[in-house]
């Protein structure tokens, strides 16, 4: 393994958690870091690739416009859907304080 | 002293009148019970998937003509961030592909805004909070509601070409008319179907980089709206003058102490993550979906002045704005008055007094304004242009033809509005200049102003039932030269 | 090595054929596949949930559909189990997940409702590596599942239990799903047959995501016929899905029979430098196929070779942003904390094993900004290079060859501790994922230690026809001992 930009730390690795919502102790946060960049490093052909001209492919079939009409359908029970949250109250959703408003 | 300008550009997210949500056949209706409009698509359970409502895209489509935009090819893409009022914990939206691209919007005083886009993304659910001060940060928890979660909203981003708070309310009163026009939104503010972003700077007059920018949220109302640019200007321009940076950050308008406080959270800005959306297909405006956007649309706010303006074409008093029209053109379109102008002045009615009664009378009751049968107005206009009726006794009469209908005729006679006759009037013209001799001196010497004065004595004794002009004219020809 | 041929089914049809014309009961079906599931279950753990109940009851009903004169469909009576990331109504639906433990999805998969409908009987959910990311269901947070052929290694993955439900007797029918491999190896380590359609053939909705743009459900049968009716039941256009294809599913059962006189195959050299039992066997399967009237060549395809990267970069990245939801809000585990943020983190923390950790943050890296175009953006430009080579290479023959997976079944433990040892089982499987290609793995041959070996073809995009007419000409040419069902 060369070159520090190909490398994780556990610094990107906590960056990449806290992203991603993963709550991590200390020796996960450095086991992921050497596993991370082992795998890096064997993907890394596909950095290194010459791709100019080569358009990317996020579908691997060329649909184009598909479409539904406005028109209604029934929803689900509340009742049902309620019963399988961890939390709930007055017939909504509860969840521990926000600290920060939506982006 | 350097002095500085305001730089403003508003996002402004706007709810489109579907039935159904973006991607899912749930209803899209505002003040529903919580969470009865939720199924697996809306509410992002395991193994659901997004289909698109075609519906959403003729009204993205509508909305991106009526803003002079050109359609494009584009596609959804994720924008990924934690939320609870999120489903799927990312939302689908559009990047750098949008449906619509490079419009502009014509402001009443005929100035004209800038759009760079207007895309589609999906709406997020509601959060209530509990506990504390109500306001998120002093809360014990919070309650989530995913009726809205995937109603269809269409963000339109104006480019910074606001120059003044009054500008950015302007922005957004022409730009709401327009998407009411359109069909595809019923732009209650207040219900949340329009809401708007501020994105405020301020760099030297002349200057032509850009300063840095804040986003300012939280805006509820039009004044807000303004109070807050006022305010973000001023708290930008204090700190550029005591040479300190601004640093580039959200900012929450808190319309209790009408100041901006900043939402800095404790990590860094947001990373989205934006990739393509694979669940869903390319979107290409093909000429169906066009012709669907277009069918059974009118024409927008700015024509519809234009149409009014040139039918006063050529009255130089009504030319006082860039693009001819006035304050009575604004507030007849406004009210969806125009057409009634128009029909009126088709069927004979002098254009200026059709549009003066229609700007203040009519306006007065707007529903009753609506009903009004457009032969009917041009039939009273025609008799007070033609001196049969005084002005207050027309404002009677209009009053009741919008409450009651009618025939104006008719009414006038039943009020007792005939024609005052010439000799009653010109009677109490001498009575008049008889019981006022220092005043009727003055007039004659010239001095026009007391003008109004007698004539007021006139109106007065007449009961508003003779006509202003034939009076005017008896005192002007008693005048002593 | 002490695997014994099992007790079988009879081909689907046979069983569809008995039962709608009241020879045998529905009943009497399941009766045969709950035996073998408690007789062997204790050992094999194939399956989450064994829904004995609700079966009993749909074989009941099926049993008086027909007794009311009324055609329950191709699959009457048929006993079928699902990988538990298909999503049933009302039945748990865990994707071998802490975080899913005990969820109830509040409806069924497209794929599972046509089943249903073609009165087939659902007996349980299967095993996977947890939400699919794994070859070998050793990634499952409810213990692995042992291969029936030898109970000391791994059935493959990530569709392991719904492989061994199969290969050990206790369905003729069983789907998973498959992203880079996993319905094609697991089939090939235990000897049975296993298909991953053209993407877009069988609807997504209800399949519990992990790469959108890759995944696909397939059946897995003990023969290639029963495989393409188990195919050509779920396939077909569904306006829940967008990326569902908007037209006729491919017409397999009708030419299946119709040998490979004159195909042009495409042995793939890349792939050969594996073990030797695998060699041999891609080797022989070209030879008995030439035997049999095709024209058989090597073929190099070197940018095949891209796969690999490319799809840990891509797979990873979509399933990082798939599997954002497992936040604790609105089902599933949660772990409580001071505030949201906390909650979710400690939740996730938790409810997630390690595989899946390493692969949300592989993937939330791919997309971070300053590198998303070094990583996601490159690998969907790799993606073009793959598919191109494809086409080129079909341009000169009908479908290609390669050893399903470079290795026969591993012992437990033997790979789990290195992540990229356990993804080059992927190898071969990959690039025709990538492809949104069909492909297929039929058990040929068995290995030295008696393991058994997959053959995988593949064909262009909705080449399913000519994919499985090869197949099943290679399962005539293997010797019946190659082939499941077994008894451990």
């Amino acid at each position: 393994m060369t070159g520090p930009e190909r490398l994780i730390t556990p610094e990107d690795v906590r960056h990449v958690a806290r992203l991603a919502r993963l709550a991590l102790d200390d020796d996960e946060v450095a086991r992921y870091a050497v596993q991370l960049s082992a795998i890096l490093e064997a993907v890394d052909a596909v950095r290194r690739l010459d791709t100019a001209d080569v358009p990317p492919t996020a579908h691997p079939f060329p649909v184009e416009n598909v479409l539904r009409p406005d028109t209604e359908m029934p929803s689900l029970d509340r009742e049902w859907v309620l019963a399988q949250a961890p939390v709930a109250e007055s017939n909504r959703f509860r969840v521990p304080r926000i600290m920060g408003e939506a982006p | 002293m350097i002095e500085y300008e305001t730089v403003v550009g508003l996002e402004v997210h706007c709810e489109l009148l579907t039935v159904t949500k973006l991607f899912c056949g749930c209803r899209n209706a505002f003040g529903d019970e919580p969470n009865t409009n939720i199924c697996p698509v809306c509410l992002g359970l395991p193994g659901s998937l997004p289909v698109l409502n075609r519906r959403a895209v003729e009204l993205a489509l509508r909305i991106g003509t009526a803003l002079n935009c050109r359609p494009e090819r584009s596609i959804f893409h994720r924008k990924n961030y934690f939320y609870p009022d999120m489903p799927k914990d990312y939302q689908i939206s559009q990047y750098d592909e949008p449906i619509n691209v490079d419009g502009w919007l014509e402001l009443p005083d005929g100035s004209r805004v800038g759009i760079e886009r207007a895309h589609m993304e999906e709406d997020t659910g509601k959060t209530t909070h509990v506990g504390g001060g109500g306001r998120i940060h002093e809360a014990g928890y919070s309650l989530v509601d995913y009726n809205r979660a995937g109603v269809p909203l269409v963000e339109i981003v104006s480019r910074p070409d606001i120059r003044s708070a009054a500008q950015a309310r302007a922005y957004v009163d022409e730009l709401r008319s327009i998407l009411v026009a359109t069909g595809a939104s019923d732009g209650r503010m207040e219900e949340g179907s329009l809401r708007v972003d501020a994105n405020v700077s301020v760099r030297p007059v002349g200057a032509t980089e850009y300063g840095t920018r804040c986003e300012v949220k939280n805006l509820n109302s039009m004044r807000s709206l303004e109070r807050a640019v006022d305010y973000e200007v001023a708290r930008q321009t204090a700190l550029v003058e005591s040479g300190e940076r601004i640093a580039q950050e959200t900012r929450h308008w808190d319309e209790g102490d009408g100041s901006t406080h900043s939402l800095r959270s404790k990590e860094e800005a947001n990373d989205y993550r934006y990739f393509p959306e694979p669940d869903l297909t390319p979107l290409v405006p093909d000429a169906g979906l066009l012709a669907a956007a277009a069918e059974g649309v009118g024409p927008m706010p700015a024509e519809r002045r234009h149409r009014l303006s040139s039918l006063l074409a050529g009255d130089a008093e009504l030319a006082t704005r860039r693009d001819g029209s006035t304050d009575q053109v604004v507030t007849v379109v406004d009210l969806g008055l125009d057409d009634l102008v128009r029909d009126a002045v088709a069927a004979g009615a002098d254009p200026r007094l059709a549009l003066a009664r229609a700007a203040n009378e009519a306006a007065a009751n707007p529903e009753g304004a609506k009903s009004l049968d457009p032969a009917a107005f041009a039939a009273l206009l025609k008799m007070e242009s033609a001196g049969q009726l005084s002005a207050t006794q027309s404002k009677e009469v209009l009053a009741e033809l919008m409450s009651q209908g009618g025939d104006p005729a008719r009414i006038a006679g039943r009020l007792g509005y005939e024609q005052m006759d010439s000799s009653a009037f010109e009677a109490m013209v001498d009575e008049v200049i008889n019981a006022n001799p220092e005043e009727w001196q003055r007039f004659c010497g010239g001095d026009d102003k007391v003008a109004q004065f007698l004539l007021g004595q006139v109106m007065r004794a007449s009961k508003g039932r003779a006509n202003g002009k034939l009076v005017a004219a008896a005192f002007a020809s008693r005048r002593h030269v | 090595m002490s695997a014994r041929p099992a007790p079988e089914f009879g081909s689907l049809v046979e069983i569809a054929e008995r039962v709608r014309s009241g020879t045998l009961s529905a009943r009497a079906v399941l009766s045969q596949s709950l035996d073998r599931i408690r007789e062997l279950e204790g050992d094999l753990h194939c399956f989450n949930a064994v829904t004995e109940q609700a079966a009993m009851e749909d074989a009941d009903h099926i049993d008086h559909l027909v007794r009311s004169g009324a055609d329950p469909g191709p699959l009457a009576g048929v006993p079928v189990a699902l990988k538990d990331n298909l999503c049933t109504e009302g039945v748990p639906t865990t994707c071998s997940s802490k975080i899913l433990e005990g969820w109830l999805p509040p409806y069924d998969a497209t794929v599972v409702r046509r089943l249903r409908d073609a009165g087939a009987i659902a007996v349980g959910k299967t095993n996977l590596d947890e939400f699919a990311m794994g070859s070998s269901t050793e990634n499952s947070a409810f213990g692995p599942t042992k291969n029936p052929w030898d109970t000391g290694r791994v059935p493959g993955g990530s569709s392991g239990g719904s492989a061994a439900a199969v290969a050990a007797g206790m369905v003729p029918l069983s789907f998973g799903s498959d992203t880079g491999g996993s319905i094609r190896q697991p089939a090939a380590l235990c000897g049975i047959v296993g298909v991953k359609p053209t993407y877009g053939v069988v609807s997504r909705y209800g399949l519990i995501a992990f790469a959108s743009s890759l995944d696909q459900i397939g059946p897995f049968a003990t023969t290639v016929a029963d495989a393409a009716l188990g195919l050509e039941v779920i396939a077909g256009h569904d306006p829940m899905d967008s990326t569902s294809l908007d037209r006729p599913a491919p017409s397999v059962l009708a030419t299946l029979g119709d040998g490979v006189e004159g195909l042009r195959i495409g042995i793939v050299e890349d792939f050969l430098s594996v073990g030797s039992d695998c060699r041999d066997a891609v080797v022989a399967a070209g030879e008995a196929l030439s035997a049999a009237g095709a024209k058989v060549d090597q073929v190099a395809i070197p940018e095949l070779l891209l796969g690999l990267p490319a799809y840990y970069v891509i797979a990873p990245a979509e399933a990082s942003s798939n599997l954002s939801r497992y936040d604790g809000v609105r089902y599933g585990l949660r772990v409580d904390g001071p505030d949201v943020e906390t909650m979710n983190a400690r939740t996730r923390g938790e409810g997630f094993g390690p595989e899946v950790k390493r692969r949300i943050m592989m993937g939330t890296y791919a997309l971070s900004a300053g590198y998303y175009d070094a990583y996601y953006g490159q690998a969907q430009k790799a993606r073009t290079l793959v598919i191109r080579a494809f086409e080129a290479a079909y341009k000169n023959f009908d479908v290609l060859l390669t050893p399903t997976t470079p290795s026969v079944a591993f012992p437990f433990g033997s790979k789990v501790a290195d992540p990229i040892e356990m993804y080059m089982c992927d190898l071969c499987s990959i690039p025709s994922s990538l492809a949104g290609h069909p492909a297929a793995s039929v058990p040929f041959a068995l290995s030295s230690e008696g393991l058994p070996i997959g053959i995988q073809v593949l064909a262009p995009a909705l080449g399913e026809s000519v994919m499985m007419r090869v197949a099943a000409s290679l399962e005539k040419a293997a010797p019946r001992a190659a082939r499941g069902p077994v008894t451990p």
